[in-house]
């Protein structure tokens, strides 16, 4: 390891499956859906019904009070998930130098539901009818703008929106800024877009699923695979120089991490091939590690038939039919957007702690030419010293991280 | 040893004219692009006054496709990115699709499209549940941003690192700082850089005139924008975009292009403060124009000239002025400062980009664009912040700035090769 | 009898600009500055564009600079009344 390896010392989780790490892992483990009806508005005349909620997450004693009218329910997500984080990791940023800590967010839509009452507003009573704070809660920096102020961290502070492969880049961004200029970056992300407007506006890409069945509507790998499950929350992680971990004590933390590559696909417009074989490949040589040495891998998962076999086919050009075990624990909370890559990670790190792998709840066929080794109805228990996260975003954003195991034990 | 990063083709779509040597002409000209809004009826709004672009999507090149599938923000971007890479003459069918890389920035995405879709689909406002059945085909490239970053990379054929960079309006510098770290750590060869954003629609207009930020001089939109002016009342909404082609200086030595300039050094800082409020002594500003130097290895005294946020609100050109004077010292008494808002106002996140295209024009042409509308001293802004008048001067090396709800502060430093 | 008392700001505050944890708002508060109730401009451009909206009263631009304490704010807003006649 080198001085400024990038170790992950905090975890805040705000997910469907739970808030904070252990009702998340706890509930992924025992393969404990957070998919349900939509109840934040009704749903019912909307081919989508479904999404993963985070039920138990009201911003009020969460959040300061003051910051509740003047930022989004995404935001009110991050705040929380980076407070949670940055105690899980014991660390006082009062204690650190204010130029070296930054913030380093994906965004997938900003704050929708917040941006569609002001519009709301505007279209029925007129522009003076809109509120001073939308100015500071719809754009894709509120978040990133939000902790920094909060936690007084004034390094080169960053926002990435690449749609649900964000969450990756954020990170990768979070580690060039720990090799140059910072010692900590609090990074990650959430997304929030369940409203009306921000639920409308997926419906024509078709990649939806219009399942009304919680348990079968997202099934990516298998052979009634028919698109995705919308979800919100995320994971805010703080990652930190190894130094900086090391003088309190903390090693290597929850893991490390050792790779990472980004790339972007022409194939659904052109004639060339798709690029995730060689993104793995990429953030493979970045790590310093060969196909044997990953012991896992959480598939970006999209359950669209034809990206399915696009990420089977490159998980099996890299490491062989069945030549790794793969899961995508996010059909429990349907896909994140922004959060969702850092939901991944954060439950990688996780799975490499106790040396189990969660299984992929929901798909139990699967469909011809999918040639992986798909984790399924049960935790694999396994020697878990590397895990490999995908992630790709709407429009032909592909990325690859490759975490390594940490010493910290389960509290 | 580090990678060094070269400017070699430069598009831009800025109000007053498409393409960059229209843009040139404007600033060069001192003339300003500010008028009242037309966009969209604006007379029950604070602020009217707009800096638009006349742009013809199809006269730029668009096909009826590209035009329909986009929104504004998009087809500035791609539009830019044309003239860009054919300023530049690289071949990137001869490249490794691989090695080529985007970096987008955008405050607002596409909210032009965003807001004129959720119009039809609310029936005016009327329907919270919005009516899914008048969703058109690419309304899911409206709610993402990212979308601008997909079509330049689309168009390009890029495989490489593409993202958008979203800081308010830092955004453009960023981006374009984002690319040359890409470029200096051996991730791509070649990034396709640049920011858009096609804010002048209701809603963002709204969202700035409920904080009061937008000029209310309606009664003399050509005289709005007055960055450093002691009567200046606010920014002035604009458009555009700016995109750029970097690569890396040895390839782009090899192939023999023009060289506009090298990136020497880019920095940003958060104020950690307020997410639309600055203290007056631009101390973060400040950090990141000294990190910024210091990346290129040149001292305050090598800065010939500063291009500045210059927005034209109260609070921010005071907040600037104290950072220069900060991070450069009496060097800051020196050198022409000037702000090209007062000429294109202030289109949010592409601005950045835009004045990083207008320093890149400034070093290989040797002129410095005026700050227009500047008639009446501010005791707070005593610089010399180049009134009116365009000048000749000598540059070697040019920092540009930028500074953004969020309390972003980013700095660039670009020098002549 | 004033048409705009503290206790519509204190209603208004709490609503649109929410409430920080450590301020009792029901508390003697006329006197404190909004900023150490933790009430920045941008709250209190929000508090006077709801009266604005509320009560249809033209609140003018420069209310920030004169709205530095709930009573200042009561009184300003009480001026704009009267000034619009309502």
């Amino acid at each position: 390891m080198s001085p400024t390896t990038a170790v992950v010392t905090g975890l805040g989780i705000v997910a469907p499956t739970g808030l904070g790490i252990e009702e998340h892992w706890q509930a992924v483990l025992a393969g404990k859906s957070g998919i349900s009806r939509i109840t934040r508005f009704d749903p019912s005349e909307y081919p989508t019904k479904l999404a993963g909620e985070v039920a138990g997450f009201t911003a009020k004693g969460r959040v300061p009070g003051r910051l509740i009218p003047q930022t989004d329910h995404w935001t009110h997500m991050a705040l929380f998930a980076a407070e949670s984080s940055l105690a899980d990791a014991g660390v006082d940023p009062t204690e650190l130098p204010e130029f070296e800590m930054a913030v380093v967010t994906s965004s997938s839509s900003g704050g929708t539901d917040f941006g569609q009452h002001e519009m709301e507003r505007l279209y029925q009573n007129g522009p003076s009818w809109v509120g001073a704070y939308q100015s500071i809660a719809w754009f894709y920096a509120a978040t990133t703008g939000q902790i920094s102020i909060r936690h007084g961290m004034r390094g080169p502070c960053g926002v990435i929106c690449a749609e649900q492969a964000g969450g990756l880049d954020a990170i990768g961004q979070a580690r060039r800024l720990l090799r140059t200029q910072s010692q900590l970056v609090v990074t990650g992300g959430t997304d929030s877009s369940l409203c009306p407007y921000g639920l409308v506006a997926q419906l024509p890409t078709g990649l939806l699923s219009t399942s009304d069945s919680s348990d079968r509507a997202y099934l990516p790998f298998d052979t009634d695979a028919a698109g995705y499950v919308p979800g919100e929350g995320g994971a805010i992680l703080v990652t930190e120089r190894e130094t900086t971990a090391s003088a309190r004590g903390l090693g290597k933390g929850y893991g490390t991490i050792l790779g990472y590559a980004a790339g972007f696909d022409q194939s659904e417009r052109t004639d060339r091939k798709p690029v995730l074989a060689s993104v793995i490949r990429r953030a493979l040589d970045d790590a310093q590690l060969n196909t044997a040495d990953i012991d896992v891998v959480f598939a970006d998962a999209s359950a669209d038939p034809k990206q399915d076999l696009v990420e089977a086919e490159a998980i099996t050009e890299v490491f062989g039919a069945r030549g790794v075990p793969v899961t995508a624990p996010k059909t429990l909370t349907g896909r994140l957007f922004g959060g969702g890559a850092p939901l991944d990670v954060a439950t990688a790190l996780l799975a490499l702690r106790d040396g189990v792998i969660p299984f992929t709840a929901g798909p139990n066929r699967l469909a011809n030419g999918i040639e992986i080794d798909l984790v399924l109805n049960t935790p694999r228990e396994a020697q878990l010293r590397h895990a490999l996260v995908l992630a790709r975003g709407y429009g032909g954003f592909t990325a690859a991280m490759v975490v390594g195991k940490g010493d910290r034990a389960a509290s | 040893m580090t990678r060094q990063v070269a400017i070699t083709g430069v598009g831009v779509v800025a109000p007053g004219g498409v393409g960059r040597e229209n843009f040139w002409g404007l600033l060069t000209a001192g003339r300003t692009a500010t008028r009242a809004i037309s966009l969209f009826d604006a007379k029950d709004f604070r602020s009217r006054i707009g800096a638009e672009v006349d742009f013809d999507a199809k006269a730029a090149g668009l096909t009826a496709q590209e035009i329909r599938r986009m929104d504004r923000a998009g087809q500035f971007a791609v539009v830019c990115a044309r003239e860009a890479i054919a300023d530049s003459g690289v071949d990137l069918t001869g490249m490794d699709p691989g090695r080529i890389g985007v970096s987008i920035g955008s405050a607002v995405g596409c909210t032009m499209g965003l807001e004129e879709e959720y119009a039809v689909l609310s029936d005016g406002g009327k329907r919270w549940l919005v009516d899914h059945t008048y969703g058109v085909p690419h309304l899911y490239g409206y709610m993402v941003p990212s979308t601008l970053a997909v079509e330049v990379a689309a168009e390009v054929r890029a495989e490489g690192s593409v993202g958008l960079v979203s800081t308010g309006c830092t955004s453009g510098l960023d981006a374009v700082g984002h690319a040359v770290q890409l470029i200096e750590e051996g991730s791509a060869d070649i990034v396709i850089a640049g920011a858009t954003d096609a804010p002048i629609s209701p809603i963002t207009s709204a969202c700035f005139d409920a904080i009061k930020a937008t000029s209310p001089n309606n009664a003399d939109p050509e005289h709005a924008s007055r960055p450093f002016d002691g009567t200046r009342d606010g920014f002035v909404l604009g458009e555009g975009s700016a995109v750029m082609v970097l690569e890396d200086l040895e390839s782009a030595k090899a192939r023999g292009a023009h060289i506009y300039c090298v990136v020497g050094g880019y920095a940003s800082r958060s104020n950690a403060f307020h997410m639309t409020g600055l203290k007056p002594d631009g101390r973060e500003m400040a950090e990141a124009i000294r990190v910024a130097l210091a990346g290129a290895k040149l001292n305050a005294s090598d800065v010939d000239y500063i291009n500045a946020h210059g927005s034209g609100t109260k609070q921010n050109d005071r907040h600037e002025t104290a950072a220069f004077k900060a991070s450069l010292g009496h060097r800051a008494y020196e050198i022409p400062v000037s702000s090209i808002k007062s000429m294109v106002g202030h289109s949010l996140g592409a601005i950045g980009s835009i004045e990083v295209a207008a320093c890149a024009l400034a070093l290989d042409r040797q002129v410095v664009p005026p700050t227009a509308n500047l008639h009446t001293p501010d005791p707070e802004c005593d610089l010399d912040y180049t009134p009116l008048t365009a000048r000749d001067h000598k540059m070697d090396a040019v920092l540009s700035v930028g500074s953004g709800f969020g309390g972003f502060q980013s700095a660039m430093v670009l020098a002549r090769h | 009898m004033s048409k705009f008392d503290l206790d519509d700001l204190r209603a208004i505050m709490r609503e649109s600009a929410g409430v920080d944890e450590d301020i009792d708002l029901n508390g003697d508060i006329a006197d404190i500055e909004f900023t150490e109730l933790g009430y920045d401009s941008l709250a209190v451009l929000e508090l006077a564009s709801q009266v604005q909206r509320k009560y249809s009263v033209p609140i003018p631009d420069d209310a920030v600079h004169e709205m530095l304490t709930p009573r200042a704010a009561v009184d300003y807003i009480n001026k704009q009344f009267s000034i619009a006649g309502v």
